[in-house]
C-alpha cells in the first residue's frame, strides 16, 4: 500500500515534540501528577481523558506555563520549559471559559497576541483575517463578546489561540459548554482545523466519546497516573486494566480464576456454570484470579444455543435498553452475574423476538473478550 | 401594577419625609427674600448673587474641590494596588493581617483619624495646608477605594489574566491591557466615593486644615456659628443640584448600557 498511516510513536526515529519525564507535581501534602512519562509527537491530536480531579487539568497548566512540576522536566521540541513564562512560550491555549475579553471586539481579541509581538498593522490584518476565514467568523469581526452566540464565541476562542501559529495548542474541555449536537459537529470542524493548520492539539476532556473521536491517540489518566496511553482503538479493544475497559464505552466484568489451556485460558467464574474461554497474551500463573472484559456488542443474543461459538451461557432478559438504533439487553444468569449484549436494530420493532423474561443464549468468541490480571 | 395599600402609603410618605423634609426646607429658604432664616418674605434669588461675590466661599470651594479631586486619584491608585495584592497576591505571610487592617479605618472614629495624623504632621514639622488635608484624605478614603475594588476582583475570571499571558503578555501589561479595563467600573466608583467622601468630609480636614488653606465644610461649619445666613443655604441647594445631577446621570447610564448589554446578548442568542 502507498498511503503511509500516521503513527509517528511506532517510529523509532521521529522526534516527540512534548516529552514528560518522570514529572510529579503536588500542591501540599496532595499530589496531583505521580511520577508520569510521556512523549507526544508533533501533529498529533493527544487526549487527557479521565474523571474531574484526575491531573489532566494540571497536565495541560504544565504544558501552558501556569503552573512548573515539583520534580521531573518537561521539554518542548528538546528544549526544557520549566524557566519559559507562560508569555514567552510557543505554547497557546483555549480556555474552558473560552476567556475572551469583554472589552474587545472579536477583531481585536483575535488580533491580541498578533499585537503584542510587535507585528506590522498590515500582517496583523492578513492574519486576522485569514482567521476570521478559517473560523467562519468574517461577518462578526466587528462584534463584542457578548453579542454572539456560544458556538462563535467557541470559534474565537480558537482562532485567538491559533493566531500565533502555536508549536503547541492546548485545549481544555474545549465543547463542554455546547449542546450535543453543536458539539458533535464542533468536533469535527475541530478535526479538520487540525488537519489543515498542521498544529499540535492537546485536549483535555472527561467525555470518552469526544477523546475517541477527535483523537489519534488517547492517554487515560486516574489519581495522577497516565493507565494507559494509547490510539482509540487499541484503548478499546485492549484496555490494559478494569479501569480503562470500564472508563472507555459500555462493558461486563466476570470476575474468575483462570487455567492455562492451550491457546489462552479457561476461566472458571461460578459453581455450575460451564467454563469461559478466551484468547490472551497476558502471563497468568495456575490458579490466579483475573477479570474477563467482554464489550456487549460482541456477544450475541439468541433462543438456541450457539453452535459456532465455544463460550455459551444461558440466562434470563432482565432489562432492555431500547436506544432506537442500537439494543442493549441486560441478562442475567442463575448465578446472578450480568451480562450485556447489544444488538443493532435492523428490523423494526413488532419483528424481534426477544422480550423481557425471556429465557436466551449468550454467546461470544475466544477472541471476543479481553483477559485482565486482578 | 399592584394597588397601594394604605400601609405602604404611610410608611413610604412618613420614610420620605424623614428623609428628605430638612433639604427641602433647606432649598426653600434658600430663595427667601429676608435675612432671617425662618421666617418666610418672599421669593428673591439675592442669596445666590451675594454668595458669588463672596470670595471666601469661593476660595474654600476650590480649595475643597483640588483637595477632592488629588486626593481621591492617590487613593485610588493606592486602593487598587492593595485591592489586587490583597485578592491575587496568593497567601503570603500576614495575609490576614494586612487585610484586616486595611479595612480598619473605615470604623475607626474620624476624631481619632484626625487627631493621629494631626500629631503625625506636627511631628515631622510639616506646616498644616492643602497638602496635609490631601494627605489626611488619601489616608481615610484609600481603604473604601480598596473595598470597592476587591469586592470586583473577587468575582474577576483569572483566566482572563492567564490568558493575556498565555498570549504574550507580560504581567503588567494583563494589568493594564485586561484586567484595568474590566474592573474601570469598579475603580470610577471607588474613586467617585472617595471624591464625595473628600468633599463633604468635615472633622479629619478640621484636624489638619491650617490657616493658608480651608475647605468648604469648615468653612460653612464656622459661619454658621456666627448665625445661619441664607447664603449658607443657597449655597447648600447648589451642592446638592450638582450631586443630584451626578447621581441622577451616572445612574441612567448605568441603566442604559444594562438595557443595551442585555437586548444584545438576547440577539446574540438568535443567531
Amino acid at each position: 500500500m502507498g498511503q503511509t498511516v500516521f503513527e509517528p510513536w511506532n517510529d523509532p526515529n521521529e522526534k516527540p515534540l512534548i516529552q514528560f519525564k518522570g514529572v510529579t507535581k503536588r500542591f501540599g501534602e496532595f499530589t496531583a501528577i505521580d511520577n508520569q512519562t510521556l512523549d507526544i509527537f508533533p501533529k498529533e491530536f493527544f487526549a487527557l481523558l479521565g474523571p474531574s480531579g484526575c491531573g489532566k487539568t494540571t497536565m495541560m497548566r504544565m504544558l501552558a506555563g501556569f503552573e512548573t512540576p515539583t520534580e521531573g522536566t518537561i521539554l518542548l521540541a528538546g528544549q526544557n520549559i520549566a524557566p519559559i513564562p507562560p508569555n514567552k512560550r510557543a505554547v497557546n491555549m483555549m480556555f474552558q471559559s473560552y476567556a475572551l475579553f469583554p472589552h474587545l471586539s472579536v477583531w481585536d481579541n483575535i488580533a491580541f497576541g498578533l499585537k503584542r509581538d510587535g507585528m506590522s498593522k498590515q500582517a496583523i490584518g492578513d492574519r486576522v483575517a485569514e482567521m476570521l476565514k478559517l473560523t467562519r467568523l468574517e461577518k462578526f469581526a466587528r462584534r463584542k463578546p457578548h453579542q454572539i452566540s456560544g458556538g462563535q464565541r467557541q470559534r474565537v476562542a480558537l482562532a485567538r489561540s491559533l493566531a500565533k501559529a502555536p508549536k503547541l495548542l492546548l485545549l481544555d474541555e474545549p465543547l463542554g459548554a455546547l449542546d450535543a449536537k453543536l458539539r458533535q459537529d464542533t468536533q469535527f470542524e475541530l478535526m479538520d482545523i487540525q488537519e489543515k493548520t498542521g498544529t499540535t492539539f492537546v485536549i483535555v476532556t472527561h467525555d470518552q466519546e469526544e477523546a475517541m473521536t477527535v483523537a489519534s491517540r488517547v492517554a487515560v489518566m486516574d489519581h495522577g497516573r497516565i493507565v494507559q496511553a494509547d490510539t482509540p482503538a487499541r484503548i478499546y479493544e485492549n484496555p490494559n486494566s478494569v479501569y480503562v475497559a470500564d472508563f472507555i464505552g459500555d462493558v461486563t466484568i466476570i470476575e474468575g480464576t483462570a487455567k492455562r489451556a492451550a491457546d489462552g485460558y479457561d476461566i472458571t467464574f461460578a459453581e455450575g456454570q460451564p467454563a469461559l474461554h478466551a484468547v490472551s497474551d497476558v502471563q497468568l500463573t495456575q490458579g490466579q484470579r483475573c477479570y474477563l472484559a467482554i464489550r456487549p456488542e460482541k456477544v450475541s443474543i439468541t433462543a438456541q444455543k450457539p453452535e459456532d461459538k465455544r463460550n455459551a451461557l444461558k440466562g434470563k432478559i432482565l432489562d432492555i435498553a431500547y436506544l432506537g438504533n442500537l439494543s442493549t439487553y441486560h441478562v442475567e444468569l442463575p448465578t446472578g452475574q450480568i451480562i450485556k449484549a447489544q444488538t443493532a436494530n435492523t428490523r423494526r420493532l413488532s419483528r424481534r423476538a426477544l422480550t423481557w423474561g425471556d429465557e436466551v443464549w449468550l454467546g461470544w468468541t475466544d477472541t471476543a473478550a479481553v483477559l485482565l490480571e486482578h | 401594577m399592584r394597588r397601594l395599600t394604605w400601609f405602604n402609603v404611610t410608611s413610604l410618605t412618613l420614610g420620605f419625609a424623614f428623609l428628605y423634609l430638612p433639604m427641602v426646607l433647606l432649598i426653600v429658604y434658600s430663595f427667601n427674600e429676608s435675612k432671617l432664616v425662618t421666617v418666610w418674605a418672599g421669593f428673591s434669588t439675592k442669596w445666590y448673587g451675594t454668595l458669588l461675590r463672596n470670595e471666601a466661599f469661593l476660595d474654600a470651594a476650590w480649595v475643597t474641590v483640588q483637595v477632592a479631586f488629588v486626593s481621591s486619584s492617590i487613593a485610588t491608585v493606592l486602593g487598587t494596588m492593595a485591592a489586587y495584592v490583597m485578592v491575587r497576591g496568593g497567601r503570603f505571610l500576614g495575609r490576614t493581617l494586612f487585610s484586616g487592617m486595611i479595612y480598619a479605618p473605615l470604623v475607626m472614629p474620624e476624631v481619632i483619624t484626625g487627631l493621629s495624623l494631626l500629631l503625625l504632621f506636627i511631628g515631622i514639622g510639616l506646616d498644616r495646608g492643602i497638602l496635609t488635608i490631601i494627605l489626611a484624605h488619601t489616608t481615610f478614603s484609600m481603604c473604601y477605594v480598596s473595598v470597592v475594588v476587591s469586592s470586583r476582583l473577587v468575582s474577576f475570571d483569572r483566566s482572563l489574566e492567564e490568558a493575556a499571558l498565555d498570549l504574550g503578555c507580560s504581567p503588567m501589561q494583563a494589568f493594564r491591557l485586561v484586567t484595568l479595563p474590566i474592573i474601570a467600573p469598579a475603580v470610577i466608583s471607588g474613586w467617585l466615593l472617595a471624591f464625595t467622601l473628600s468633599l463633604d468630609d468635615l472633622v479629619i480636614a478640621s484636624f489638619t486644615a491650617g490657616p493658608s488653606a480651608t475647605t468648604l465644610p469648615i468653612k460653612i461649619w464656622s459661619s454658621i456659628r456666627l448665625g445661619v445666613s441664607p447664603e449658607i443655604n443657597a449655597l447648600s441647594t447648589i451642592l446638592i443640584a450638582v450631586v443630584s445631577v451626578g447621581v441622577i446621570t451616572a445612574s441612567i447610564i448605568t441603566k442604559r448600557s444594562a438595557l443595551r448589554q442585555q437586548a444584545e446578548e438576547r440577539a446574540a442568542e438568535r443567531l
